[in-house]
């Protein structure tokens, strides 16, 4: 069966008809043409297609697209202000919080979606709100210097 | 006015120049990329281990409204694989099938749904054979054969002996012998493997999007494959989700693709799922190991024996390489001589293996570090002590002829010793017990080194071309793109390629642009493996940068009216003499124009002759490079006695590179390494019940997550190798190796046992220290071996 989606994707109001069983992520992917989120597991597994549903974060793949009929959906592609980018996403690229850049999206949302419930983090919320993401490049260590950076950024009044 | 200096590039922290991209969602990885009528591609595996094949049955899958090709091994009778003399490969099974999982027919369709639907009409008949999941059981009397020009399943058989281990070891004080097993691993990089290919057959032209490391080795396979003219294949690399490895061979994934879109006449993608990531494997062999080494009293190593059993999976692959790799690199960290070395890469009814970060040496460096943490604690010398006692001085030739001109390994050594405490915390001699404990958790340190080399000094693929090649475009806007076949996967080489050009050129970064990975535009790599991208392209910019810069003197000087060597280049500023005005950067470029219009420049970069290995045995070229890196680690652990649970608290690592042209990207890749190196020690394996792969997905391929990840604290030491570019040698891989020790030398620290399987999980722990307990040893007692 086919529903009418009615959302707010990235702070434009955004209606389709799509199918029941049509998954966020593909729905992103696929329907609007957002590769920023990705897939990176058959799953649940990794992470990599984390987006936030109104600031919270929720893997995508997990997700059926008609369930965010009526929320607010943001991707990586969101974030910034003016073409300049955000504080996490200024975090990740200046303390090499990303090296190959797959899980980095993934990664960024979780971090904003922290960000903006926590503006202040420590190191174990940080390791707490990112432990369903996997990383294989970093072994993680410039991911936390990425967002605690991003944090001060935050504090000093760039969007998250 | 401001004095004008020339701008300084490297030494410092530069973020990759292509990380906005990145962390905005704009870089596109093959997965993300559209083409007009696009396809979608699916494969249908043999869900048979080894098994003739009998009969492929596609015609009611062609019949479902929607499939549009539907390709078998009946379309290609060629085969691929990396090495020219080991291609055993089909890309669609012709006659057998070797693994479960093997590609056997591919169908493209309208969209997923549709060829989803169509695999399950595909028939696969076949005569089921005999079947080899573990080298002992392929090398057995009577094994049923993979491949017939492979007798007994021996891929390749390694021997030499260099010296003599029996007057070695005579003249030994300690003669040890230990066996280990570390288990299959694999890279499981984040990007799933994908391709987009797309045919014109009004021109009869392929081009491939793959997401490889050596877009090279994908177009002459694409070739050999298609039996197309290499003229008429182009091959364009996509950003890149990762590698480690797996992607230095050309695979099945792409060459599938190629198939599908020239039987459909139309362009194909193909994303493959996690599962099949796995199965298409190329990881690290499982590998059992018998060493034997000889010391003397004060730690000097006398005889090293090794024997070296790898279970390569169905094909050859890189195969003969790693085994050879696994030999010639017990040599170059250490000052050996009398070396015996008995290598078999063995074939099996499992998926192939490949090169893994670290190819070859990472399974015999964890036998090797732990055999001499174990001999150390027996003679009561400190670990450190005993690699002290076998330095090499440099420069020097070792007995297999690998020519090693710059040796940082020593003060690797000293730097993780006083960062990490390790006189006051560990002590001379070692405890051998662990010095701390807190109701359950004993805590222990651990030491080892490891050492890789910054690409091999021969290619595979021996044309007789320099090794690499890079090219400048200098035009009338004044900026300079650097164009480049080096494959970026994330390592950051298009970032190393910029700051290296600028840096000759005095340049601002910003002035330097870099093209990658389109087969049409850029000049042939070899490709991002074996760490040989920042020490040969690398050189190979440097050489392009300085000619430019020459023919920019050269236009400079004729505008001064001064002689070339008068000229003074300052990057944005030529000047003769301090006195002089000088001309723009602007100003030169177009005053340079004028002779040849639009200027390109060529660099190579050729490896020198007596850097390629030696003849003293079969193979001998493999572990033959320009530079070796080197690292020195110590982890401290806390192990629960209660519950068998390890936790990695710290880790030190201190990694030579020769020279950080960028000290960021060190310290990622050098972390980055060291991780890999804790997920294969503690939790990753991929197993297999009767060639079943039960482990295809990120939670039974258990890879530490951020919660179980130690802080690493990175230590650079720069031994500036005469032939590195500004000194520098590789990064990425030479420190995984040295984890594995020095986790296992951790925990013997804290507990008295031993561990010679990987990986270390808790459940092996906790049932050595059951086994323990129930002996009624309690805790006493000196390291020895786990119980098995």
């Amino acid at each position: 069966m086919t529903r009418i989606l009615e959302l707010v994707l990235n702070g434009r109001r955004r209606v389709d008809a799509v199918p029941d069983n049509l998954l966020l992520l593909d729905y992103l992917r696929e329907v609007v043409g957002l590769t920023g989120t990705k897939t990176g597991c058959d799953g649940g597994e990794c992470g990599a297609c984390t987006v936030l549903v109104d600031d919270q974060p929720r893997l995508s793949c997990l997700t059926l697209a008609a369930t965010v009929n009526g929320q607010r959906v943001d991707t990586v592609e969101s974030l910034g202000h003016d073409g300049r980018l955000s504080a996490v996403q200024r975090g990740f690229h200046e303390k090499l919080g990303a090296q190959c850049g797959y899980c980095t999206p993934g990664f960024i949302m979780a971090s904003a979606g922290l960000l903006r419930r926590n503006p202040h983090p420590s190191e174990d919320d940080i390791r707490a709100a990112l432990g369903s993401n996997i990383c294989r490049c970093t072994g993680y260590v410039k991911i936390i210097e990425a967002v605690k950076y991003a944090a001060e950024l935050h504090a000093g009044g760039v969007s998250p | 006015m401001n004095e004008v200096v020339a701008a300084h590039n490297i030494g410092g922290y530069v973020p990759m120049v292509d990380g906005p991209d990145k962390v905005s969602g704009r870089a596109k990885y093959t997965a993300d990329l559209v083409a007009p009528g696009l396809l979608a591609g699916r494969i249908f595996r043999s869900p048979y281990s080894h098994a003739e094949i009998v009969d492929v049955d596609v015609t009611a899958a062609l019949r479902l409204p929607g499939v549009k090709a539907i390709v078998t091994g009946a379309d290609c009778d060629k085969t691929f694989g990396v090495l020219p003399i080991a291609r055993s490969e089909h890309p669609l099974a012709r006659d057998k099938v070797r693994y479960r999982g093997e590609p056997v027919a591919a169908v493209a369709a309208v969209d997923d749904a549709t060829a989803k639907r169509a695999l399950g009409l595909i028939k696969l008949t076949v005569r089921e054979l005999p079947a080899h999941y573990t080298s002992q059981s392929a090398m057995a009397e009577g094994a049923s054969n993979i491949h017939a020009q492979r007798p007994n399943n021996i891929e390749r058989d390694v021997l030499f002996e260099l010296g003599s281990v029996e007057q070695g070891f005579r003249q030994a004080d300690l003669v040890r012998e230990g066996t280990y097993d570390c288990a299959e691993v694999c890279q499981n990089q984040m990007e799933m493997h994908a391709a987009l290919a797309c045919y014109d057959a009004e021109r009869e032209r392929m081009t491939v999007y793959a997401s490889t490391q050596v877009p090279y080795y994908v177009h002459l396979m694409l070739a050999q494959i298609l039996d197309m003219d290499m003229s008429r294949i182009r091959v364009i690399k996509p950003h890149v989700g990762g590698g480690f490895g797996c992607r230095t061979e050309a695979l099945n994934v792409e060459l599938i693709t190629a198939l599908l879109a020239r039987r459909a006449g139309g362009s194909v993608r193909m994303m493959i799922n996690r599962e099949e990531t796995f199965i298409t494997h190329r990881g690290r062999p499982q590998t059992d190991i018998r060493l034997k080494l000889g010391m003397r009293k004060d730690g000097k190593i006398t005889a090293v024996e090794c024997e070296c059993y790898q279970r390569g999976g169905a094909h050859s692959g890189y195969g003969i390489v790693t085994i050879l790799y696994s030999g010639s690199m017990l040599y170059a960290i250490y000052d050996l001589h009398n070396v015996k070395y008995i290598g078999k890469r063995v074939l099996t009814n499992t998926p192939p293996c490949g090169a893994f970060r670290g190819h070859g040496t990472v399974d015999i460096r964890f036998a090797f570090e732990s055999l001499l943490d174990e001999m150390a604690g027996e003679l009561s010398l400190d670990p450190l002590a005993v690699r002290r006692a076998n330095y090499l001085t440099a420069p020097t030739f070792t007995d297999n002829d690998l020519m090693v001109n710059s040796y940082g390994l020593p003060q690797c050594v000293d730097w993780v010793e006083q960062a990490s405490g390790w006189r006051a915390r560990r002590g001379t001699p070692p405890k051998g017990e662990g010095s701390i404990r807190e109701g359950s958790i004993r805590k222990g340190l651990g030491f080892a080194c490891s050492h890789y080399i910054s690409g091999a000094s021969k290619p595979v693929n021996w044309t007789g071309e320099p090794h690499a090649t890079v090219k400048i475009k200098l035009d009338f806007d004044g900026s300079i793109v650097v164009l480049s076949g080096a494959a970026d996967i994330g390592q950051g080489s298009s970032t190393i390629l910029v700051q290296t050009v600028a840096e000759v050129l005095g340049l601002d970064l910003s002035r330097v642009r870099v093209v990658t990975g389109d087969s049409e535009v850029v000049p042939k790599d070899n490709g991002s493996y074996s760490s040989r991208v920042t020490f040969m392209v690398g050189n190979a910019a440097i050489d392009a940068a300085q000619n430019l810069k020459r023919v920019l003197v050269a236009a400079a000087a004729r505008k001064l009216e001064a002689k070339p060597e008068e000229i003074e280049c300052l990057g944005e500023l030529y000047r003769a003499g301090a006195q002089d005005k000088g001309l723009t950067f602007n100003e030169v470029v177009t005053e340079a124009l004028k002779d040849t219009g639009t200027i390109t420049v060529t660099g190579n970069y050729s490896t020198l002759p007596q850097s390629h290995g030696g003849k003293k045995y079969r193979g001998a070229a493999i572990g033959g490079t320009m530079g070796y890196s080197y690292s020195a680690q110590v982890v401290e652990v806390s192990v629960d006695e209660d519950t068998g649970v390890v936790n990695v608290d710290k880790v030190w690592v201190a990694h030579d590179c020769g020279k950080a042209l960028n000290r960021l990207t060190v310290e990622g890749q050098v972390q980055g390494s060291v991780w890999m190196g804790m997920g294969q020690a503690m939790s990753e394996e991929t197993a297999y019940h009767d060639g079943l792969l039960i482990t295809g997905n990120m939670l039974d391929y258990r890879v530490p997550t951020i919660q179980d990840s130690p802080p690493i604290e990175v230590g650079i030491v720069e031994s500036n190798d005469p032939h590195g570019p500004f000194g520098a040698k590789e990064a990425g891989e030479g420190s995984l190796a040295a984890f594995l020790p020095a986790l296992t030398n951790a925990i013997a620290d804290a507990i008295g046992v031993r561990f010679n399987e990987l990986p270390v999980t808790p459940d092996r722990v906790f049932a050595a220290l059951e086994k323990r307990r129930r002996a009624g040893n309690g805790h006493a007692g000196k390291a020895g071996r786990a119980p098995s």
